[in-house]
């Protein structure tokens, strides 16, 4: 038994939470529960930080993506004790197709940091930023500003969002009557915002939008403000970053409201300028998505949490009187025992069910030679229901990051693209053909394409959405489909509450150090 | 900074602001007595400039400073001044003092003053100055110090100004409600336009290209009017003409005018240019005629400003009355002898020469009878009559609406401007389809009767009724303007009626019964009851001898000084306010009968609805000494007369209306009968 042995045995033996997997929610419980004092031991079997939120090199990211697809071996349980449950892994990925047409790739393997749960970007104003500088976790990470974001039309045309005053002042494509009409909806939505803000309710009541407006759905909202169809949908998809087709109507899996509309809005405005040195409303962890659970993790490891990676947890011990959790059981043998357990969506417990339907999401990662646009390191495109083919039903998102935001060798740069989808094929197709929009193949040797990136290395594969569940132990939610980190936070602040309902999640502290950071350089600092 | 609300004061900060001040005065008083005995140590410099850091709108402190700097320099010692770093030091520390006033207060007049005349010392690197404002333009794009201070150093550097303009371009694209930027990138072009820099001439170019850059401002955010404001300037840019031009005059190109006979025969002639011009004189006009009509002194200007400048400007001629039996024609010939001479208020010269001839003779037939008495005239409908159309008085205005195809000297520049003029109106009315906006109605009026303008030569002007209508609206829609939209209005609409003869004919009228006072004919321009509020078009009208303005709301009769044949002219039930108002009567010395009733005359003490005066210190009229004579002896109050002494003093006025009006009252009237001898109507009742 030469591994176990090398496996340190971990002292105290008792704790009052153990949090099983790095992932961003977990690595934000670990966080939270150490400021609220508690004593918290955080296990990883990885030996890297931030699990299905992690930044991998090429290498790393393909034997990640093949491992946690394989129908794991369930071992037979050891024993028939029904107090012991045996943790087994889940695979989360499934469909893994990896294609290299450059073998040179392999060589810079390792100055790749590509992210497993991309494309993801935070919004200057939003709630993973607020929590950033709140849980003083924002001293560990930097971050850029994304340089463009664009909208494209299925025939190879990218054209700039107008996502500002200013951008609709600059676009060079639009009429001057859509400049118009779309500024006016964002005066629009910025006077009923303050309206609604203002002491003096009498003033401004006018400018309220109706309640009955706010409960309608957005779409019904926009076209009751006869915006046309381009600049509904560059409202809809590329600023609110609406996922399935608003038209469809009846079919539509999740209409919009007006008032979620508005808010989403005024959450893209208020980025826009919320940091002096980040011009667009978002901004890009340099060296990758990653950094953010590893940002969580030190400001836990300052607070006292204790930190194993490389530590497989094998069963989890229930209490035989009442069935509560009462401890685990590592991979060394080493038996611990804590108040609480929280643990990754990659492991299930034998005794619970894991549902049979769950919703998928087809992800996308592609490496090319050269950027869409020359100039332009960074960009968010956008693909609207419909653009790229009839059936499409929901809008395809890609974010291109380049070597600036240390994620790629210098000349190379990385594509993520995410769908939500009903099934693997009708994902893969979504994914395929904003591939086929975006880039060109390396054989293709027609002249028409010549300024398409050239795909180097693509990774397609379906995830699972497993939503955060309380049981005998919490288990947190896998990284879900949206852009931003929004959803993932309320649900993992929720998931606090349950462990905690008497703490705060991270209370408000009075270190206000918010000495200016005034430099001139293109990287974000994030203050309050 | 803008966009940031006020705060109430709470206690805490009155109490704070109580301790300031006594901070503020003790500091004041210590370096006023270092300003009085000249003190200039380093102790004294650094006091004021504690001082300036809590109050940098203290303009002595800045100005000691200024002393000391000098002080110092020149008391510097032999060995300081070998040291160059030493005046370098001395400037640090100025620019040290200033910054930290300004970091107080970036508006600070007297801190961005201190530190362009300490610059402007040389010795200190621009460079600094460019990273400053960076920072100080980052923080409130608009401050107008900052970009005041941006073209002196800009110029200190020789920035060029290319250079600038890319800099206020991406100001504006970061931010387009930048009225900074925009007047900056206004004041850059016009230097690339002066200096005809490559690729900024000829100017249709970049013209166009400036509206459509402006033009995504305005089509953005429509209520934002700095983009607004910037098109205003390029219209300006656009339409004006280079050079003044003499567009009308008195006796007309080519006619024949009869003059009665009487005890001497003398008649104006008036040139009219299309804006104030300055430097007429008998070198740069000259007047040929047989030698026997005699020539009076000199032009002058009919203005009632005191600069030497006008925009009509008269000569008299007199026929000597000896030759008065004779049935002799004179031929008149004006010309411009030297157009450089004649020069627009910027002192662009009138560089197209112009010449005009015409025939004067003495008339029998209408001599009047001397002996007749002098009846009332009336301008009630009853009085007239339809105009015969072949009266030969007519012929004499008809040549006011002669084609004059001016010859064009840029076919392709005028073409590009009404094709440029054409698209922009076009633009407006669609964004007026969807956008309610006053600002886009004023423009698009603009931008009509500049059209209109360009394209008649005289002809007619098609896009009246639509301005008409566009100005109506903008009456309702914005009432606190409503006074400048209603003259705009009035403008627009004399512009209208007085476009062809047609038109014009459908205003006058013709005496049933010829009088004594006309003189070339019974035609009445009866403008009554239209509602006018200014007038305009003189240079179609300077034929004009009877007017009816009666029943409009006129604040104004600024231009009229232009009609110099005027003897016959009812301003009543208007809102005339003041006798200041009715200064241009002045001019008007053939002026016989006025009615002026039913005014405001009087109502307002200090005259403040009086249209466009922009200094009272520019005006002609005052008090004349004369006065003292002419009141001496009479009731103390007569004093308070001075002004309509000044006006009606000088007019030989036999018919005058003005009951109605607040000024009139018993001792007005007797004030009246001494002014005027010769009055033989007052108000309806013959005098004996």
């Amino acid at each position: 038994m030469a591994e176990t042995e090398s496996y340190p045995p971990i002292d105290p033996t008792n704790f009052d939470l153990i949090v099983v997997g790095t992932g961003l929610p977990e690595s934000i419980i670990a966080a939270a529960a150490s400021a609220a004092g508690k004593t918290v031991l955080h296990l990883d079997h990885n030996p890297f930080y931030g699990s299905h939120y992690s930044s991998l090199t090429l290498q790393d990211l393909t034997s990640f993506l093949r491992s946690h697809s394989e129908i794991p071996k369930i071992n037979p349980p050891q024993s028939d004790d029904t107090t012991t449950l045996d943790v087994n892994p889940r695979p989360l990925y499934s469909d893994v197709e990896i294609s290299s047409y450059d073998d040179s790739l392999e060589e810079h393997s390792r100055k790749f940091n590509l992210d497993l749960a991309g494309p993801r970007v935070l919004f200057c104003a939003d709630s993973a930023v607020n929590l950033l500088l709140k849980s003083s976790a924002n001293q560990y990470v930097e971050f850029k500003n994304i340089d463009a974001s664009y909208i494209g039309d299925g025939n190879g045309n990218l054209m700039n969002v107008p996502d500002s005053k200013s951008a609709v002042f600059k676009d060079k494509t639009m009429k001057y009557s859509e400049k118009n009409q779309l500024n006016s909806f964002f005066k629009l939505v910025q006077g009923h915002l303050e309206a609604v803000k203002s002491v003096d309710v009498a003033v401004d009541d006018e400018k309220i939008i109706s309640d009955e407006d706010l409960e309608s759905p957005f779409v019904v909202f926009l076209d009751k403000m006869k915006l046309p169809p381009k600049i509904k949908s560059i409202i809809l998809y590329a600023i609110a970053m609406v996922d399935y087709d608003q038209d469809a109507g009846e079919s539509c899996k999740d209409i919009l409201k007006t008032k979620d509309g508005i808010d989403r809005l005024a959450l893209y405005h208020s980025s826009v300028g919320r940091f002096p040195n980040a011009l667009g409303a978002l901004i890009y962890p340099i060296y990758g998505q990653g950094e953010l659970p590893q940002a969580f993790c030190r400001r836990a490891a300052v607070k006292g949490c204790l930190y194993v990676l490389r530590m497989p947890v094998i069963s989890v011990h229930l209490n035989k009187d009442n069935g509560n959790y009462k401890g685990v059981k590592l991979v060394s043998g080493q038996e611990l025992t804590s108040d609480k357990l929280v643990m990754d969506p990659s492991f299930t417990i034998t005794s619970s069910n894991s549902p049979s339907n769950v919703s998928k999401l087809a992800r996308g990662i592609c490496i090319t030679n050269s950027a869409l646009k020359p100039d332009i390191s960074s960009c968010l495109v956008i693909y609207p229901p419909r653009s790229l083919y009839p059936d499409q039903a929901t809008s395809i998102r890609v974010l291109q990051l380049g070597s600036s935001l240390a994620v790629s060798p210098s000349g190379k740069f990385v594509f993520y693209i995410s769908v939500v989808c009903d099934n693997a094929l009708e994902g893969k197709k979504s994914l395929q053909a904003a591939i086929d929009d975006l880039f060109s193949l390396h054989s293709d040797e027609s002249e028409s394409k010549e300024l398409k990136p050239t795909l180097l290395w693509s990774a397609l594969y379906i995830q699972d959405l497993i939503e955060g569940s309380v049981g005998p132990v919490v288990m947190t939610p896998t990284p879900d489909g949206n852009l931003n980190y929004n959803d993932l936070l309320d649900a993992t602040s929720k998931l606090f509450k349950k462990l905690y309902p008497d703490d705060e999640f991270f209370p408000e502290t009075s270190n206000t150090d918010s000495s200016d950071k005034l430099e001139d350089d293109s990287e974000v600092v994030l203050d309050s | 900074m803008h966009g940031r609300p006020r705060k109430s004061a709470t206690p805490v900060d009155e109490n704070a602001s109580a301790l300031k001040a006594a901070k503020i005065r003790s500091l004041q008083t210590q370096f006023l007595q270092n300003h009085h005995n000249n003190i200039y140590t380093k102790e004294a410099l650094e006091l004021n400039a504690k001082l300036l850091e809590i109050n940098p709108e203290f303009m002595t402190a800045w100005n000691y400073r200024k002393l000391a700097f000098e002080h110092n320099i020149s008391s510097q010692s032999e060995v300081e001044k070998a040291d160059s770093d030493h005046v370098k030091s001395i400037i640090d520390e100025e620019l040290r003092v200033v910054e930290n006033a300004l970091r107080k207060n970036f508006k600070s007049y007297g801190a961005w003053d201190h530190r362009k005349w300490v610059v402007s010392k040389g010795n200190s690197s621009t460079e600094r100055e460019l990273k400053l404002l960076n920072l100080f333009q980052k923080q409130d794009t608009r401050n107008f110090h900052a970009w005041n201070y941006r073209r002196f150093i800009a110029g200190l550097k020789n920035i060029s100004d290319e250079k600038e303009l890319q800099f206020t371009t991406d100001m504006i694209n970061d931010n387009f409600s930048n009225y900074s930027a925009w007047h900056n990138r206004s004041v850059l072009l016009t230097h690339l336009l002066e200096k005809k820099v490559e690729g900024y001439f000829p100017k249709e170019i970049f013209l166009t290209e400036e509206y459509e850059f402006v033009r995504n401002a305005v089509f953005t955010d429509p209520d934002d009017q700095s983009g607004w404001f910037y098109h205003l300037w390029l219209l300006d840019q656009t339409v004006k003409v280079d050079m003044p031009i003499m567009v009308s005059s008195w006796p007309p190109c080519g006619s024949d005018i009869n003059l009665p006979i009487a005890n001497k025969v003398t008649f104006p002639i008036v040139l009219y240019f299309n804006e104030t011009v300055k430097g007429l004189n008998s070198h740069t006009v000259t007047v040929e005629t047989e030698s026997d009509v005699s020539k009076d002194i000199t032009w002058s200007p009919l203005s009632t400003n005191k600069f030497g400048c006008g925009q009509a400007w008269v000569r008299h001629l007199s026929i000597p009355h000896e030759e008065l039996n004779s049935s002799k024609t004179y031929e008149v010939k004006i010309r411009s002898e030297d157009s450089q001479g004649i020069t627009s208020l910027s002192g662009v010269p009138c560089s197209q020469p112009w010449s005009f001839a015409f025939r004067v003779s003495v008339c029998h037939d209408l001599q009047p009878d001397e002996g007749k008495s002098f009846g009332r005239i009336t301008f009630t409908d009853e009085s007239f009559c339809t105009i015969d159309t072949s009266l030969k008085s007519i012929q004499l205005f008809k040549s006011y609406f002669e084609v004059t195809k001016s010859d064009d000297e840029h076919p392709t520049s005028s073409k590009w401007k009404l094709e440029m003029i054409a698209s922009e109106i076009a633009q407006y009315q669609e964004l007026l389809t969807w956008a309610e906006c006053k600002i886009g109605k004023l423009t698009l009026a603009r931008l009509l009767m500049a059209h209109d303008a360009m394209m008649s030569t005289g002809t007619s002007i098609t896009h009246a009724e639509e301005v008409l209508e566009l100005y109506s609206e903008l009456m309702k829609l914005d009432p606190s303007h409503y006074q400048y939209y209603k003259n705009e209005h009035s403008l627009v609409l004399l512009k209208q009626m007085t476009s062809c003869i047609e038109s014009l004919l459908k205003y006058c009228w013709q005496y049933k019964e010829s009088n004594s006072l006309n003189i070339t004919g019974s035609i009445c321009l009866r403008l009554n009851s239209l509602s006018l509020s200014r007038i305009g078009s003189f240079e179609r009208l300077l034929w004009v001898q009877s007017l009816d303005l009666s029943h409009n709301q006129l604040h104004s009769i600024e231009g009229l000084e232009a009609l110099q044949l005027l003897s016959c002219l009812n301003l009543s039930h208007n809102k005339l306010a003041s006798f200041t108002a009715l200064e241009p009567l002045r001019f008007l010395k053939s002026l016989k009968v006025l009615n002026v009733s039913h005014n405001e005359i009087g109502a307002h003490t200090v005259d403040t609805r009086r249209y466009l005066c922009s200094s009272p210190m520019s005006h002609t009229l005052s008090y004349d000494p004369n006065f003292e004579e002419f009141a001496n002896g009479d009731d103390a109050k007569l004093v308070n007369f001075w002004e309509a002494y000044s006006i009606f003093g000088g007019l030989n006025l036999m018919q005058l209306d003005i009951v109605g009006n607040v000024v009139v009252d018993e001792r007005f009237v007797l004030f009246l009968f001494k002014l005027l001898p010769q009055l033989k109507w007052l108000d309806g009742e013959e005098l004996h």
